[in-house]
Formats: C-alpha cells, sequence, structure tokens
C-alpha cells in the first residue's frame, strides 16, 4: 500500500499550514515531490494517495504531475542523467557528452539500463549555463563535465550502489 | 574598480551563515526600515532609487508597489521570483547560493513595505539544493527576531516560506507563478485584473525577482536618492550579469551600468576576452529571448556610438540594430559557432516551455522548431526562411502572455542579421554539416575599427 511514513506525513502537515485555511491545495507540488522522493516515481495509485491527503480530486493531481517535466510518471534508474542541450550547454559541447553517455551507457535519452541503474534523459536549461556542459543527478548538479567526468561519475555510481546493497 | 552593492560581501568566508552575516553589517537595513521608516515611506526611497525589475521587464519597482491594492480586511503577499529558467541566465542562483541573507533581509523590508505577512520564494525545482540553504537563513533569521511574531516590537508579522517549482520556464511568468502556487499547472492568466488586486488566492500579490528584492537592501542603507547616483540615466544601481558562452571567464559578475559592452567582454575584471584566442562572432545580451546582436552592432550602436551595458543603450536601436538587458543572461558565441543550430535550440526550448493555450503559440514554436532543425541539418529550402519569418510575427502580439514574443523575437533576430548564414545552409546542405559558415561579413568589431 502507498502510503508516507509518519516523518513524512508530519512534513505534510507543515508544509499545509504554510497557506490560508482551506488552501491546501498549495500544497500539491511539494507534496509531489516528497511522494517522489519516497517512491521514486508517481503511480496513479500514488496520486491518488496525495489527492487524499489533500482532500482535492485525483484529477486535480494528474493534471498538475503531467505538466511539469520534474514529476516521473514512470519508475526511472537508481540515478538519473539529466543533461542540458539548450544553447549555451550546446555550444560547449553537450551534444558529446550526450553521445558518449549514450555508447557507454547503451541507451537513448528516455531509456533506462537493463539493470535499472542508469536513466538518460535531455532536459532544457537549468541555470548553469557558465558552467556548461552540465547535467542534474538527483538533488545536485554536475558541472563542467568531459568524458573523464563522466567516466568518473559512472563509476562513483556504481561504487555507491554497489556498497548499499 | 566598480561599485558592488550586492555582491560586494559574497566571498566573505562564512557569508552564508548569520553570525558573519550580521557581523558583516547585515540585517542593519531592516533595523533602519522597521524602526525608522513607515511603509510608505519605504515605497517612497524605492521609488526614488530608480530601481526596475531584474527578472527582464525592467519596470520600476518603487511604482509597481505602489499599485498594489489595500482592500480592507484582505491580506496582501510578497512573491519573490526565483524561478530563474530563461537560457543564459544563472544570477539569481548565485545570489541565493552565496549570500542567502541578503535575500531574506530584502524580503523581510518588502513585506513590511507592502504589509504581507505570509511571504514566499518560488524556485525552480531544479534548484533542489537551495532550498535548504534558504530555509536555513529564514531559521536563523527568525532565531535573532527578524522574522516571526511582532518583529523589533513594531507589531509587524512576517513568515517567509520556500516553495519549489517542479520544471516549467512558464511559471516565472508572474500569473503562472500564481497558479502554480496555488497548486495548478502554470498557465498564465488573462490580464486584467493584475496581480496587485488578484494574486494569489485572489488576494493582492506582488511578485518580484531574486535580485530585485535583495536590491532593496542597499537602497535603504544608501537611501533611495543616493542609489540613484550609481549607474547612468534610468539605468541606476547596479546589475548582476550572467556571462557564459566562449569567454575566458563565465560566471556572474556585478556591474555598474556605465562600462561598455566592449569592457565587458574583454576587460579581465569580466569576461576576460573570447577563449581559445577565437574571435567574437555573435552575442545574446539579456537571455535568450532578447535579439542576437551581430559582433559589428555589438560594440558600437548603428548610430556609430559606443554601446554600453544598460537598459537604454543595449536597446538602442530597436530591434532593427538593438538588443535589451532583459535578465542580464549574457550568452557569447565566437567565430566557430554556428547561428542557425544555436536557434534551432532556443526555438526547441520554447516550443517545449509553451504552456499551450494559445495556438499561435503552441503551433507556431513547434512550426518553428520543425523548420530549423530542417534547416539545420541539410533539408531546408530557400522558402523556409520566409515562413519562419512569416509564423514569427504571427505569434508576436497574439498571444495570452509574452512566452509567445520571447520564442518569436530570437528567431526574427537571427534570420534579420544573419539571413546569409540560413541561406547558405539552404544552398549547401552537405558542406554545412561539416563545416560552421563562419564569421563571414560579420567581422569581429574590434577588426572593423582596426
Ligand atoms: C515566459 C516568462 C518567463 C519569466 N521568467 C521569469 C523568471 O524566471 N524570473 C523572474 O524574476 N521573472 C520572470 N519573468 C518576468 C515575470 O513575469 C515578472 O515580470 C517579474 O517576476 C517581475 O519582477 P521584477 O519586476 O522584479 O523583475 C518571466 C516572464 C515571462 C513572460
Ligand atoms: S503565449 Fe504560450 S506560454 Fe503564454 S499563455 Fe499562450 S500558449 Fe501559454
Ligand atoms: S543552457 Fe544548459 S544550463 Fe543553461
Amino acid at each position: 500500500m502507498t502510503k508516507f511514513s509518519d516523518e513524512k506525513l508530519a512534513k505534510v502537515q507543515e508544509i499545509i499550514a504554510r497557506y490560508p485555511d482551506g488552501k491546501q491545495k498549495s500544497a500539491l507540488l511539494p507534496v509531489l515531490h516528497l511522494a517522489q522522493e519516497e517512491f521514486g516515481w508517481l503511480s496513479s495509485d500514488t496520486m491518488d494517495y496525495v489527492a487524499s491527503l489533500l482532500s482535492i480530486e485525483p484529477i486535480e493531481v494528474y493534471e498538475v504531475a503531467t505538466f511539469y517535466s520534474m514529476y516521473n510518471l514512470q519508475p526511472v534508474g537508481r540515478y538519473t542523467f539529466e543533461v542540458c542541450q539548450t544553447g549555451p550547454c550546446m555550444i560547449k559541447g553537450s551534444d558529446d557528452i550526450i553521445s558518449y553517455i549514450e555508447q557507454k551507457l547503451n541507451i537513448k535519452p528516455g531509456q533506462t539500463t537493463e539493470d535499472g541503474m542508469f536513466t538518460l534523459k535531455t532536459v532544457e536549461c537549468l541555470g548553469a549555463c557558465g558552467y556548461a556542459p552540465m547535467m542534474q543527478m538527483g538533488k545536485f548538479y554536475k558541472e563542467h563535465l568531459t568524458k573523464e567526468k563522466v567516466d568518473a561519475i559512472i563509476d562513483e555510481c556504481r561504487k555507491t550502489a554497489a556498497a548499499n546493497n | 574598480m566598480a561599485v558592488k552593492l550586492l555582491l560586494e560581501k559574497a566571498h566573505v568566508e562564512g557569508i552564508r551563515t548569520y553570525d558573519v552575516y550580521r557581523r558583516e553589517g547585515g540585517y542593519r537595513a531592516v533595523e533602519k526600515a522597521l524602526k525608522s521608516m513607515s511603509p510608505e515611506a519605504i515605497v517612497e526611497e524605492v521609488k526614488k532609487s530608480g530601481l526596475r525589475g531584474r527578472g527582464g521587464a525592467g519596470f520600476p519597482t518603487g511604482m509597481k508597489w505602489s499599485f498594489i491594492a489595500k482592500p480592507e480586511g484582505v491580506p496582501r503577499h510578497l512573491v519573490c521570483n526565483a524561478d530563474e529558467s530563461e537560457p543564459g541566465t544563472f544570477k539569481d542562483r548565485y545570489l541565493m547560493e552565496f549570500i542567502p541573507h541578503l535575500l531574506i533581509e530584502g524580503l523581510i523590508i518588502s513585506s513590511f513595505a507592502l504589509g504581507s505577512n505570509a511571504t514566499y520564494i518560488y524556485i525552480r525545482g531544479e534548484y533542489a539544493w537551495i532550498p535548504d540553504i534558504l530555509e536555513q537563513a529564514i531559521a536563523e533569521a527568525k532565531a535573532n527576531g527578524w522574522l516571526g511574531k511582532n518583529i523589533l516590537g513594531t507589531g509587524f508579522d512576517c513568515e517567509i516560506y520556500v516553495q519549489r517549482g517542479a520544471g516549467a520556464y512558464i511559471c516565472g511568468e508572474e500569473t503562472a507563478l500564481i497558479e502554480s502556487l496555488e497548486g495548478k499547472r502554470g498557465n498564465p492568466r488573462i490580464k486584467p485584473p493584475f496581480p496587485a488586486v488578484k494574486g494569489v488566492w485572489d488576494r493582492p500579490t506582488v511578485v518580484n525577482n531574486v535580485e530585485t528584492l535583495a536590491a532593496v537592501v542597499p537602497i535603504i542603507n544608501l537611501t533611495g536618492e543616493e542609489y540613484a547616483k550609481i549607474g547612468v540615466g534610468r539605468s541606476t544601481g547596479t546589475k548582476l550579469i550572467s556571462a557564459c558562452g566562449n569567454i575566458n571567464k563565465p560566471g556572474v559578475y556585478e556591474i555598474d551600468m556605465t562600462i561598455s559592452v566592449e569592457e565587458f567582454i574583454y576587460s579581465d575584471e569580466y569576461c576576460g576576452g573570447i577563449a581559445n584566442g577565437k574571435r567574437l562572432k555573435a552575442c545574446i545580451p539579456g537571455g535568450s529571448s532578447v535579439p542576437i546582436l551581430p559582433a559589428n552592432l555589438l560594440f558600437k550602436t548603428a548610430k556609430g556610438e559606443t554601446r554600453y551595458m544598460n537598459y537604454e543603450s543595449l536597446s538602442d536601436g530597436g530591434f532593427a540594430t538593438g538588443s535589451m538587458m532583459g535578465s542580464g543572461g549574457f550568452i557569447v558565441l565566437d567565430e566557430d559557432q554556428c547561428v542557425v543550430k544555436h536557434t534551432y535550440t532556443l526555438a526547441r526550448f520554447y516550443r517545449h516551455e509553451s504552456c499551450g493555450q494559445c495556438s499561435p503559440c503552441r503551433e507556431g514554436t513547434g512550426w518553428m522548431e520543425k523548420i530549423l532543425k530542417n534547416i539545420d541539418t541539410g533539408k531546408g529550402k530557400m522558402s523556409d526562411i520566409d515562413l519562419l519569418w512569416d509564423i514569427q510575427r504571427k505569434i508576436e502580439g497574439n498571444t495570452i502572455c509574452p512566452l509567445g514574443d520571447a520564442a518569436a523575437w530570437p528567431v526574427a533576430a537571427a534570420i534579420r542579421h544573419f539571413r546569409d548564414e540560413f541561406e547558405w545552409h539552404v544552398l549547401n546542405p552537405e558542406e554545412s554539416q561539416v563545416r560552421n559558415f563562419g564569421l563571414a561579413h560579420y567581422a569581429d568589431a574590434r577588426e572593423v575599427v582596426a
């Protein structure tokens, strides 16, 4: 069953308290972030659960979850590489970085490796144009990417995953 | 040495913490404003400062504040726009990451001036680590009596909350931001009513950019009149510029708006010149939405006057031969860059970010992307260039929000100034896949002069 931990439930209440009475729908984006943190992606069960927490209709959640690009509506790998491909990153070689990752992991943007470890996505400007090329990995940015740096990041991910299994 | 009002202390060791920020003179402006000034006097001071919105549109902040409706018994809100998603722009991130208390200080003063007891910072979701930094600063400010109930015994209560977006450029548009803050899709609202009358939860709301609200701190410390003496004409104070592309020193710079574009690019204090000894081809001086300028129009206006890094000078010549200050996202392209491809990536960006409410924007951005992709990959026709021109004209001015214009302008300017490069792509479909057009007659302005 889809259910938040007590700690997350308390967080939901804390978020709702930021808005005027009756405006708890304002908590929707933050609570969807919490849900994605907890469950990895937003299944329809998860979205229905979020709707029940905020006393809104499930359709109101689906509308929002499908609008914003950060919400995963499908399962993703343990690590997601979101490589920026907009102009300022493009002129600093983001295309090469994307093809290098494609080659190395043998996946195309939008796909996940068979072992469920990595998902590759292309994204638009993330506000790091001066530190290009770059990608988002989870909460943080990886900037000034080179092929060597990509290799090191992938190794690091594999090591961390192995240590935590 | 240039005046620095925002980033002067940004690299003091430990400035992220309350103690160091306070020791360096932080929260003096809150003390002064709340203890010795009325809300009206603060609005007046901001008016005198000449401060213009730093989010892109450059609207006078004091005037915007004076429009907020004050119906009896209805709460008002200040919302800080930290959505920062215009390609080329990363200045707000820098400010929030390195000197978060400056923003919090500006927010407290501005909330007091506008009567906002609950103020929200709406930050783009991808900046996922910054809310922790801001929330830490907020908690410290609160623990030290600068937030919460009855601040400094004035009877003024204020809380600041951080709200994360979730990946949508359009949520930087203020009415889309308000929708998003209400837990909805980021579909811009039809104006009027303006947010100042009916904003978040139908309450009077002011939305301002991060840098705008941080600038309130030096305005209060210096007085509006002194602040207005920095800069030139209607470009008062300092401006943060995020510089990227083919330059030696990409990064965020605080400038006073009297320096020339040439100095900004070539001085070691700023961009440090074009990287790898290459020549300058073009520049988009104010974020991806503003017109691209070829090198020969960048350092000198069409009238042959020096072009400066300020609102008036950057837009000198209108769209025919000028550009805009915009959000301060300064993108530099060297001789090896392809204007067609760069414009294609921007068109793809706007298609991706269109909320889809208006057909000229929804359909037009899709067509522009497709046609530009064809030209870029050697599948274009001569008539495509005119078709692109036609589409962008039909979008501009025919949409609910300015994203339509923002998508149209870069395409228009690229064709206006680089038509021969587009034509070369069409005429040389194979060659254009293996080499770039180069500088052609848009020689580096320095060489033209020499
Ligand atoms: C498509 C679009 C995106 C925008 N993105 C931002 C943004 O990321 N940050 C911002 O401060 N203003 C952005 N704006 C401008 C806001 O609508 C609004 O004018 C601004 O936040 C007002 O603050 P200011 O007067 O302090 O600049 C955007 C506007 C449009 C049309
Ligand atoms: S112009 Fe584009 S982004 Fe703006 S409301 Fe219309 S469709 Fe949405
Ligand atoms: S273009 Fe890639 S971060 Fe801005």
